[in-house]
């Protein structure tokens, strides 16, 4: 019987790229913290002991001037601090910054569920399964309150909240199954708002995707219905005649603003416009478009701002919009939902 | 209250302006100190409560649980919203209605005119109002229990939109917050002008007790950072009850509904709005108790503070500093890297001053001839307390190593330890110091050791193991204690060492209780000075009548004179033109005039 291991685990399995990378300097900062924590006890026990009164009438000792020592407890834990300053600030930038090529997975959080959708359109509830060696990119919101999505074994986690867009992204090379916490307080049900994410080898993911069912994708309207339904279409056509700008190879391009400012069309963009059309007008066109928030729900919302990533790049509503429409009953996100 | 007659040239008020609508400091004070000792109280027994359900999730509460009404613990067994509530509250309770009026309208109230020589606040109306806001404030707070659907339960950070769309008990809450900031306001203007205005003659700047310094500070603290909060609790108001969106986004869906809102709103506003004052709060709770451990430590050690000038300009510094890191609470909020690289520099700097300040009083013992009294060993174990919790913190700071640690246990064991062994004990050092002052007897030492040794060892049984199950990467805000959780398996037992730790800390605290009351009557009487100590609070008859001193006195020295070369004594009080006979040092002449 020995209670040491299972009783003090340290740290939760490692099993992302860079969770070696962070437990270094989380290690150190332990080692740091525990070593100065233990030097204060023994010091106050020492001069306790050393220096106790003896008789009633004890007269202390003069103190002694000690500038060499004055200095050296500012400077010392300075420099002590600024190495972990630089060093976690290299560390931070690396996690948070998805490489380029990463796979893009889109999570909407609501009390007390997560909802997946996978590049392919493929969508799941609570369980997440992706490619083992990939870069995963997770583009989160959240329907309600504020939850974090948090994997111990990446050492990675992220709030979610409603009203914008978050991200976070991870590469694991370990396939397995790990437990998927809800990390931000949302409710009465936040101790129970768990899921998993499988990591598979990639054979077994693309088995696993063309064997699964579309799941939940039948009463769903794809973001190309939505954009006719909600008659988008009716200004923002795919001709210079249009009284909105040009959504055709939009996505990821710098756009001028009236006001002089330039906006990179990314995921917040597009959400703001639709919900927030006022914001940011676009350089050479009228306020005239309404607003649809409560008019979508955050899911209706994703598939619309996933159709306007798929249509471009070179304005040809026809091509682009074509594979979108065969590509059965999900969002026509399709293989092009990561062009750039 | 039946201390020595001393004389007091000031006409005796009727009962009810004497002990309950009082003008007075001391009469204040004492009312913020039992008041806020009574929250500590109930904000513990808030805590047992949790504990019970952490240790045992889902087992009925045996005596007590099934009196709690079906609404929180049906049978027994505690309900999720309940335990949610209980959370919110004892966060709420031990900070606004706790720590805070103890260490700031309590000690504040009582030592600091005493200390600069004062007949009694600038302000005494404005005092008693702050006082009465305060008891507003906590009663409201108290009620908040018995609104339709329970208390707040959105946590003491209270973050919408989850508070927004909260039951009722977080609009009684955003009141209450309403009535202790403003009472924190009234008292924080009070404390400035006092130490600006009313110092005696002789008592400058740098010769102030370290403790007026701290509470000097933090007025200025809660003065500035307070607002922001009030602001805030306003706008949260107004979400709630008239349909503004301040913190909502548009289209959220709540429960199945679209919410009907204007939308707009941003939650991370609130989150900003609130660490902007809620970090500057931690300096709020832990300046005053730097405050009292710096001065039992001088009259125990009997040697002058070490490096009292460099505490001073670190403790300004800390001051300055508080107010630009509030945002490294939201690391994971998604608010940008660049701003998280900014905020964890300024984390990195406020370390500095901090250990400045700790270095300094644990050298303060270098040398000393140190007294072992109740309040002495109170203020030795703080020492290596606030030290683990300050330190503990130095990974949180960190971007890149908050994400594993934030938002688990680890981060409870990190602020407790500054707060409860830390900040509670020096409150305990302090209310074991000053009780001869307040009453004119002493505690006794023998139940105050009964009263230190195992709440040492209890604090630690609590929040050492918390570490523990931060590291194995269990989540706070569970109310089925991690049961659920397959990773958090192995750490498990721990919940219910910690339990049974925090039974252990509340047995500990009957010898407190006991020695408290019985010590009004059966004490050992006190004079001026029952520690022998510098500072002018122990020139004034104990317990001081109102005006405080019978003849003004004034300052002619250093705060900490304790064993100066070539005097009989070992102390050389502010307050005495000379050393009693013996010849002046050179240290100790200069009378300074106003």
């Amino acid at each position: 019987m020995n209670p040491w291991p299972d009783q003090f685990p340290l740290f939760p399995e490692a099993a992302s790229t860079v969770a070696g990378e962070v437990d270094a300097i989380y290690f150190f900062g332990l080692a740091v913290a525990a070593f100065f924590s233990l030097l204060i006890a023994v010091l106050v026990l020492w001069f306790a002991v050393r220096y106790r009164r003896r008789s009633e009438d004890e007269i202390g000792r003069p103190e002694k001037a000690a500038v060499l020592l004055e200095i050296g407890w500012s400077v010392i834990p300075l420099l002590i601090l600024m190495v972990m300053f630089a060093w976690g600030a290299k560390v931070f930038y690396h996690v948070r910054r998805p490489p380029e090529n990463a796979l893009e997975y889109y999570v909407t959080a609501k009390q007390w569920m997560w909802k997946f959708q996978h590049p392919d359109g493929n969508r799941e509830i609570n369980h997440l399964h992706v490619p083992a060696g990939q870069a995963i990119k997770l583009i989160m919101t959240s329907e309600d309150v504020i939850h974090s999505f948090f994997v111990p074994e990446f050492r990675v986690k992220q709030d979610v909240l409603p009203g914008r867009y978050t991200y976070l992204w991870f590469q694991s090379d370990r396939p397995g199954r790990y437990t998927l916490f809800c990390n931000e307080y949302c409710g009465a049900e936040h101790s129970l708002m768990i899921g998993s994410v499988t990591v598979m080898e990639p054979g077994d993911y693309e088995a696993w995707l063309s064997a699964k069912e579309p799941v939940a994708g039948g009463q769903q309207l794809t973001g190309e219905e939505l954009f006719s339904l909600q008659v988008c279409d009716t200004c923002h056509k795919p001709d210079s005649a249009a009284r909105a700008p040009m959504l055709w190879g939009l996505y990821g391009e710098e756009v001028a603003m009236a006001d002089g400012s330039v906006a990179i069309a990314d995921e917040d963009y597009l959400r703001e416009s639709i919900l927030n059309p006022g914001a940011r007008i676009v350089k050479g066109y009228d306020a005239i478009m309404p607003t649809y928030a409560g008019r979508l729900s955050e899911d209706e919302l994703l598939q619309l701002i996933l159709y306007i990533k798929s249509i471009g790049p070179e304005g040809d509503a026809e091509v682009a919009a074509a594979p979108a429409a065969e590509t059965e009953a999900d969002a026509g996100s399709g293989d092009e939902g990561s062009t750039p | 209250m039946d201390g020595p007659h001393a004389a007091s040239h000031h006409p005796e008020p009727g009962f009810w302006r004497k002990y309950v609508f009082s003008v007075d400091h001391k009469v204040i004070g004492i009312q913020y100190a039992v008041t806020g000792l009574l929250f500590l109280f109930f904000g513990f027994c808030l805590m047992l409560l949790m504990r019970w359900q952490l240790a045992y999730p889902g087992q009925p509460l045996p005596l007590i649980g099934g009196l709690l009404g079906d609404d929180r613990m049906p049978g027994g067994i505690m309900l999720p919203e309940f335990y949610n509530q209980l959370g919110a509250m004892h966060g709420t309770i031990m900070v606004f209605l706790g720590v805070v009026p103890l260490a700031v309208g309590g000690f504040g109230n009582f030592v600091l005119p005493l200390q600069i020589g004062a007949p009694d606040m600038a302000f005494p109306r404005l005092n008693m109002a702050s006082y009465w806001c305060y008891f507003v404030g906590g009663v409201v707070m108290f009620l908040s229990f018995f609104a339709p659907g329970g208390s707040a339960q959105s946590g003491w950070t209270s973050y919408p939109p989850l508070s927004n769309i909260a039951s009722d008990g977080q609009t009684v809450w955003l009141l209450g917050m309403v009535f202790l900031i403003t009472s924190s306001l009234l008292g924080s203007v009070n404390f400035i002008v006092t130490t600006i205005q009313l110092r005696v003659a002789g008592l400058t700047l740098m010769r102030l007790p370290f403790f007026v310094w701290s509470q000097f500070v933090t007025a200025f603290l809660l003065l500035l950072a307070f607002p922001p909060l009030e602001a805030a609790a306003f706008m949260q108001l107004m979400d709630r009850v008239a349909d503004t969106s301040f913190f909502m986004p548009a289209g959220l869906v709540i429960s199945g509904q679209v919410a009907e809102l204007s939308g707009g709103g941003s939650p991370l506003l609130w989150q900003h709005l609130f660490w902007f004052l809620a970090h500057p709060e931690v300096y709020v709770l832990i300046l005053p108790a730097l405050g009292i451990i710096a001065e039992i430590i001088a009259n125990n050690t009997r040697k002058p503070l070490w490096g009292y000038k460099s505490m001073v300009y670190s403790v300004i510094f800390l001051a300055f500093m508080s107010f630009i890191v509030w945002a490294h609470h939201m690391f994971l909020t998604g608010m940008g890297t660049g701003m998280s690289a900014f905020f964890q520099t300024t984390t990195m700097i406020i370390s500095i001053p901090s250990v400045i300040i700790i270095t300094a009083l644990v050298l303060s013992l270098w040398g000393g001839s140190i007294r072992f009294n109740t309040p002495m060993l109170f203020a030795l174990a703080f020492l290596p307390m606030f030290g683990i919790g300050g330190l503990t913190g130095l990974p949180l700071g960190l971007a890149a190593t908050d994400i594993p640690l934030h938002d688990t246990y680890y981060v409870i064991g990190h602020f407790h330890y500054v707060v409860a062994p830390g900040t509670i004990f020096a409150l305990f050092a302090g209310v074991y110091y000053w009780y001869p002052k307040a009453t004119g007897r002493k505690m006794s030492e023998l139940l105050g050791k009964l009263h230190f040794w195992p709440s040492l060892l209890f604090m630690n049984g609590i929040f050492l193991p918390m570490f523990i199950q931060g590291l194995a990467g269990m989540q706070r805000r569970l109310f089925d204690g991690g049961e659920l959780y397959a990773h958090a398996g192995p750490v498990l037992m721990w919940n219910k060492i910690i339990t049974h730790s925090a039974w252990g800390l509340a047995i500990a605290q009957i010898p407190f209780i006991i020695n408290f009351f019985l010590s009004l009557k059966k004490g050992e009487v006190a004079d001026r000075n029952p520690w022998h100590a510098t500072t002018l609070e122990w020139a004034a008859p104990s317990p001081p009548p109102h005006g405080n001193f019978a003849t003004e006195p004034s300052a002619y020295r250093n705060p900490y004179e304790y064993s100066v070369p070539g005097q009989a004594r070992d102390y050389l009080p502010q307050f005495e033109p000379d050393g009693s006979g013996a010849p002046p040092s050179e240290r100790s002449t200069n009378p300074a005039t106003a």
